[in-house]
């Protein structure tokens, strides 16, 4: 499974690029990110080459965050397929807490990173695969 | 000048008979005070080992100052001086440092406070005839109860409310012609702001007088809010330690607190020194009270700052009148009427482990009322990557805080190393009330 970085950030001016100055430092590749907003304080979620060493890298600075197992998803970039995937997650009454995606624009592939909840019992890989989704793995996610 | 009294005799005592009362009552204290193991050591060390013992009431300065902490010490009740069984009523206070302080009160201790309730709502020029809303809140804290007992006792309607929920408040005040209430300054002039939203108008309600206490207001104010609402405001002192309100009262003169010495003795004191500092000068007020039996406390030191006005009041009372409270010597805080100090808000912030060591607190006004708002930093190893887990501790924080001090705060979550840092003493409460 793909790994995704969480940061605990307040809300005010400067505290993102803060994010992006360890990882700068370290060299460290930023694949995706998006960002949750509660107000005074948001997460940001980062997809990056090296997700291990960049969570110790933002931890040694007294960050607060968290590295967690999501899915990272391929599909063509077709009108529809992104029904298709929400379609057959609901089959399974799997609830989806968060996604966020983008567009190879080389190979015109859509990947989408998505946090599930109540997917005890639920094999995503047979689910999903038949569909036309492929899951990445960490490695193929960065060889990407 | 038409002076309405309740007890005229002794509200015009002559100094010399009202301190020839005092010694007989404090000869009385001084007896049950010797019950407690406390007082029997310490008044031991002053030679004092019977009431026949004080002579005068400048013996009284040989008994030591009793603080706060003692009644702490003493939880739950050790400075009881009397059979649980004579007792009919707690009052009681959250403590600094979760040990509340707790006050009992014999029949005959409620009695006598209650007529000095009596007496201070009669010296406003309230009578029988009026309707009267109690907006305090009722319970462990003495400022409701207290009140309502005076007030039945001089016949008044009594409508015992108790705070909050503004737009009942303000029902019952147009649909019982409310003409009296007790309330906390912030509280007054919040309702004013809300009177549109609820569509009433002053001219729809009946008021004409207040009594405001809680917490510490400016003469502006009192100006400020008579002037809003076209009624008399008076000036209410207590504390629970002398029972609660009652202690002292503006008159119709509204000119500073007449305290009422037939119940306590007041000093004031140096609070560095503790020398008794003369009528005129700036002091911590201390109290010893004189009407209560159940717990005695002499020479009692409220933290408060104060002066005496050594000129009589045009009443024709013979009680001095002691100043509005012009400052702590502590650092007590008093948010919507409610007495906390930030070590309660640091004991409750420190039992919770996905906070981190490092806090602030800032008072604002919102809407005329305080607000607390709470900053803490999250314990970096302790975040799971869930916007759930955040949510959940502020809930978890926002109750804790509730559970301890009664007051709902707003909680900020801040990253770890965000707050200030403290070299020596920290500041960690910042105040940004507009003063009333």
């Amino acid at each position: 499974m793909a790994k995704q970085i969480t940061i605990f950030l307040e809300n005010r001016p400067g505290r993102i690029k803060s994010i992006c100055d360890v990882l700068k430092e370290n060299n460290l590749n930023i694949w995706a990110f998006t960002i949750q907003d509660r107000g005074e304080f948001g997460l940001v979620k980062l997809i990056v080459d090296k997700p291990g060493q960049a969570q110790l890298a933002l931890a040694d600075r007294g960050f607060a965050c968290a590295l967690k197992e999501i899915l990272a998803v391929t599909a063509p970039d077709r009108p529809g397929n992104l029904d298709k995937l929400t379609s057959a997650l609901l089959s399974k009454n799997v609830n989806i807490k968060d996604v966020y995606g983008f567009v190879s624009p080389i190979d015109k592939q859509g990947i989408c990173f998505l946090e599930i909840q109540n997917a005890e019992g639920v094999d995503v890989k047979t689910l999903l695969e038949p569909e036309g989704f492929k899951l990445l793995s960490d490695e193929e996610l960065y060889e990407l | 000048m038409d002076v309405p009294f309740w007890n005229k005799d002794i509200e015009t005592m002559p100094r010399q008979a009202l301190e020839q009362l005092q010694l007989q009552r404090l000869r009385e204290v001084v007896g049950f005070a010797l019950k407690t193991p406390l007082y029997q050591k310490r008044l031991a060390k002053a030679w004092i080992h019977s009431p026949e013992d004080i002579k005068t009431l400048a013996d009284l300065r040989k008994i030591p100052f009793t603080v706060k902490d003692d009644l702490r010490q003493s939880y739950p009740k050790g400075l009881l001086a009397v059979e649980m069984e004579q007792v009919v009523r707690v009052h009681s206070s959250s403590g600094t440092t979760g040990i509340p302080t707790v006050i009992y009160y014999t029949q005959g201790d409620l009695d006598r406070w209650t007529d000095l309730l009596a007496r201070s709502i009669i010296a406003t020029g309230v009578t029988a005839k009026d309707i009267f809303q109690n907006m305090m809140s009722y319970g462990l804290f003495t400022g409701g109860l207290g009140m309502h007992y005076g007030a039945e006792r001089v016949g008044l309607t009594v409508i015992p409310v108790g705070g909050g929920n503004t737009q009942r408040q303000l029902s019952i005040m147009k649909d019982f012609k409310t003409t009296l209430l007790h309330i906390t300054p912030s509280y007054l002039l919040h309702i004013h702001q809300r009177l549109a939203e609820y569509e009433v108008k002053l001219s729809d309600l009946c008021l004409k007088k207040a009594y405001l206490g809680a917490e510490p207001y400016s003469e502006n104010t009192r100006l400020k809010l008579q002037d809003l609402y076209g009624i008399d405001i008076y000036n209410s002192y207590g504390l629970s330690e002398m029972n609660g309100p009652g202690v002292a009262f503006e008159c119709i003169c509204k000119n500073d607190l007449h305290v009422w010495e037939d119940g306590y003795i007041v000093e004031i004191i140096d609070p560095v020194s503790g020398e008794v500092l003369p009528d005129g000068e700036k002091g911590e007020v201390v109290f010893t009270n004189l009407i209560r039996h159940a717990l005695p406390l002499m020479r009692y030191r409220t933290r408060d700052l104060a002066l005496i006005h050594p000129e009589p009041c045009p009443c024709g009372r013979t009680h001095r009148r002691m100043s509005r409270i012009l400052g702590r010597t502590d650092d007590m805080l008093i948010v919507n009427g409610v007495n906390l100090f930030p070590s309660q808000i640091e004991e409750a912030l420190m039992s919770i482990p996905e906070v981190g060591n490092n806090y602030m607190i800032y008072l604002s006004t919102h809407e005329g009322l305080d607000r607390l708002t709470v900053q803490v930093e999250l314990y970096q190893k302790l975040f799971t990557g869930d916007l759930s887990q955040l949510d959940d501790l502020k809930t978890k924080i926002k109750d804790k805080l509730r559970a301890s001090i009664t007051i709902n705060a707003r909680i900020e979550l801040h990253e770890p190393g965000a707050l200030p840092v403290f070299e020596g003493k920290a500041k960690r409460v910042v105040d940004e009330r507009i003063k009333l």
